[in-house]
């Protein structure tokens, strides 16, 4: 069975010209960039071409990225890294963040931290002007996330940027759903930290980085060597850095067509579930376009997937991170109350590379089907 | 080009590439992911995890971004999980800056840390380790083998002594695993690990370890139960687990050991710094009167890549930590090279080395 995978916001398939550069890099540009021989400069060099790509792909200087493990490590780096070095105790986030933003500040709460947990309008979307409303002279940290990994909500940040303009609030956004998708300019956007991970553009996993503004504040959270100017330790992965770059230079060639396609992609999903009378709403406004969130009233969510899964479609409910659990997302939950049925029947497709509208076709024919078939039960 | 410095990172081995680029092909989803692609991506996971751990002779596994992150999960995890305890930690003056900056960090944060000092071997004693065990040591971290001069610690020997008591025993084994024979009757709680030192790939490490509970330092999506947040990595997992297969101590790291020792060690002004009976794999020698960086650079030049002491700390200009340590003699602390060999090192490169070696150091001492 040809297996048809939307869920490309959980993990996506690794590029294969990516692959290509990976295992190329892996055979030669082997060297430990801290060692001062041929081989360790040659991986410094591949190391700094890399950086110049990142930097440049969010109009950034090449000192400003900090090279992390992941989105995970880069969001810990930008929370636990302002606290570490800022006086004050209050945060402030929004209740529809990732995981590894949440629990980070969950931690800092622990330690005698204040968490403002900004709410979320019906669609999944923060009010810049309740960020001004929360400030607090203590305040250090405002972290919001661009674009929402569950629903796709773009957040205003560059609204909130604007408003922290001249403050000595630190501003982090987590981009990791966003980047690759949307034009980031950390200069439009005035962010101080901004946060990314290579596995959601078709690069590898195990690999990110994390923007730190010229001037910003942090300390650093991994401990041993001097790497990354001290700021994060640990041997760098030269050629996971080098995959990453390349599946940069891809994704920034084709955003504008992606762009489009998805959009398309989404729009006749939408058309033939429709067309073949299924009762859903979709979740989210001011969308990124690879991800399309419905609601389908009177499905059990579990089983609904399972069936998916068995017709050969590859979805999710909530993120994966979040997946292995019954309880509701909490996005929806900050969306609709914890109450509401929306909250339990959502069902999340995202698209990325290697679709055909044919597959969307496809896939759009089996979900109609199968919530017809558990709509009835 | 002949390569080294194997102890600094290692050229991957084909097979471990093939895994690593199949698995990204082949098992891309994500393993929390409850579909087929992340069942699939999750059956990976746990079979290189089961695999990982039998191998290491140690019960639990959970994967990190490399050593320097296993060290500090160890660490600050055991730390701040048994600070109820006790806040009492025990090291040594010669660990992995990885160790030692993280017990800084506890240090800052009121707990105490005795680093045990070392003999001109780079040995610590084990009557010294006794006597600094309190009631309240909650820790022991020291490495297996040490990364600038070879010296292997005794671990079996302390995870014995530690075995009934309360304090745990972490082991940094970055430069041990694949080199060293473990004693499967004396392993310790926690043992670190990282893939690129045993010609895996960079970006990946294991800590593995026994009936320890830890404290995450990474928080997100509850991975790795709990114990490490973010996507896990299957590639580099899968990855992972062939390199430690495929890893297998040579017999043949022990006679070019002996030979290069030998070879320099007749230089009138060159001073064998890495102790006899120390892992065969690293070698490391001193120039009276230079600086090391002169001879990489010459040796560079004859195409054959050595490093200064470490490469971590290679690039500053202060004595490394270990060398201080050791307290080799003054005229030849700066003039300190490490050889290191890895799997793709073979006999010629030893004998090109050492052809390299005479006309790079009559040409200094000639200046």
């Amino acid at each position: 069975m040809n297996r048809i995978y939307l869920d490309h916001a959980a993990t996506s398939p690794v590029h294969p010209e990516v692959v290509e550069a990976f295992a190329g890099a892996l055979g030669t540009v082997y060297g430990n960039p801290s060692s001062i021989h041929s081989s360790g400069r040659t991986a410094r060099k591949a190391l700094d071409d890399a950086r110049r790509v990142f930097a440049e792909s969010i109009n950034a200087g090449d000192a400003e990225i900090i090279i992390t493990s992941g989105g995970t490590e880069a969001d810990n780096l930008a929370i636990f890294g302002t606290a570490a070095k800022k006086q004050g105790k209050h945060i402030i986030t929004s209740a529809i963040e990732h995981h590894a933003v949440l629990h980070a500040c969950a931690k800092l709460e622990r330690e005698g931290y204040e968490v403002t947990y900004l709410p979320v309008d019906v669609n999944g979307r923060v009010e810049a002007e309740d960020v001004k409303k929360a400030l607090r002279d203590d305040t250090i940290l405002v972290t919001v996330m661009l674009g929402n990994n569950e629903v796709g909500t773009m957040q205003p940040i560059a609204e909130i940027g604007e408003l922290l303009k001249g403050t000595d609030v630190t501003f982090h956004t987590d981009a990791v759903q966003a980047y690759g998708i949307l034009p980031i300019d950390v200069e439009t956007l005035n962010v101080d930290l901004l946060s990314v991970s290579a596995h959601k553009l078709n690069g590898p996993k195990g690999i990110g980085f994390l923007y730190q503004r010229k001037g910003t504040q942090l300390a650093p959270q991994l401990i041993g060597g001097e790497q990354e100017r001290k700021r994060r330790a640990g041997t760098e992965n030269v050629p996971g850095v080098i995959a990453f770059a390349k599946a940069v230079a891809i994704s920034l060639e084709e955003k504008e067509e992606k762009w489009a396609l998805y959009n398309g992609f989404k729009e006749m999903f939408k058309a033939i579930l429709e067309g073949e009378g299924v009762n859903f709403y979709e979740n989210g406004s001011h969308q990124m376009p690879h991800i399309l969130n419905l609601s389908i009233p009177g499905i059990d969510i579990e089983s609904f997937l399972v069936n998916l899964d068995l017709a050969g479609i590859s979805a999710s409910s909530g993120s994966a991170c979040t997946a292995g659990s019954i309880d509701p997302s909490h996005v929806l939950v900050a969306m609709y109350g914890e109450k509401a049925e929306q909250s339990r029947n959502s069902i999340r497709f995202s698209f990325g590379i290697g679709l055909t509208e044919q597959d969307i076709i496809q896939a759009a024919e089996k979900t109609a089907q199968i919530s017809k078939r558990l709509a009835l039960k | 080009m002949i390569y080294l410095d194997n102890s600094a990172t290692t050229k991957p081995k084909k097979e471990i590439l093939e895994t690593f680029v199949k698995a990204n092909e082949q098992f891309y989803g994500n393993p929390a992911s409850l579909h087929q692609m992340g069942n699939a991506a999750e059956d990976l996971l746990e079979k290189a995890r089961a695999q990982i751990a039998d191998l290491l002779h140690m019960k639990h596994v959970v994967f990190t971004s490399g050593g320097t992150e296993a060290n500090n999960l160890a660490i600050l995890g055991a730390a701040y999980r048994y600070q109820q305890r006790g806040k009492h930690i025990i090291t040594a003056v010669t660990e992995h800056p990885s160790v030692l900056n993280s017990l800084k960090v506890l240090e800052e944060q009121g707990f105490e840390i005795t680093r045990l000092s070392v003999d001109r071997t780079g040995d610590i004693s084990i009557d010294e380790l006794k006597s600094a065990l309190r009631n309240d040591t909650i820790l022991v971290s020291l490495m297996h083998v040490n990364n600038e001069i070879g010296t292997i610690h005794p671990i079996a020997d302390i995870a014995r002594l530690l075995k009934n008591g309360r304090t745990l025993f972490h082991v940094d084994a970055v430069q041990s695993i694949g080199k060293l024979v473990f004693d499967k009757t004396a392993m310790p709680d926690l043992l670190s690990m990282s893939a690129h030192k045993i010609h895996g790939l960079k970006g990946s490490g294991v800590l593995a370890f026994n009936d320890v509970e830890l404290k995450a330092i990474q928080f997100g999506g509850g991975q790795e139960a709990g114990l490490r947040s973010g996507t896990v990595s299957v590639p580099h997992a899968a990855a992972l687990a062939k390199a430690l297969r495929l890893a297998e101590a040579n017999p043949m790291y022990e006679k070019w050991n002996n030979d290069l020792r030998n070879f320099l060690g007749n230089y009138s002004d060159v001073m064998v710094v890495s102790p006899i009976g120390g892992a065969s794999h690293i070698l490391s020698v001193a120039a009276k009167g230079l600086k090391g960086e002169i001879l990489v650079s010459g040796l560079q030049k004859e195409g054959i890549v050595v490093s200064t002491s470490s490469a971590c700390s290679s690039k500053s200009s202060e004595t490394s930590h270990v060398i201080e340590a050791i307290r080799l003699p003054r005229a030849y602390k700066d003039g300190v090279i490490r050889i290191s060999f890895g799997t793709f090192t073979t006999k010629k490169d030893i004998q090109h080395f050492k052809k390299a070696f005479e006309r790079v150091y009559r040409l200094i001492k000639g200046a």
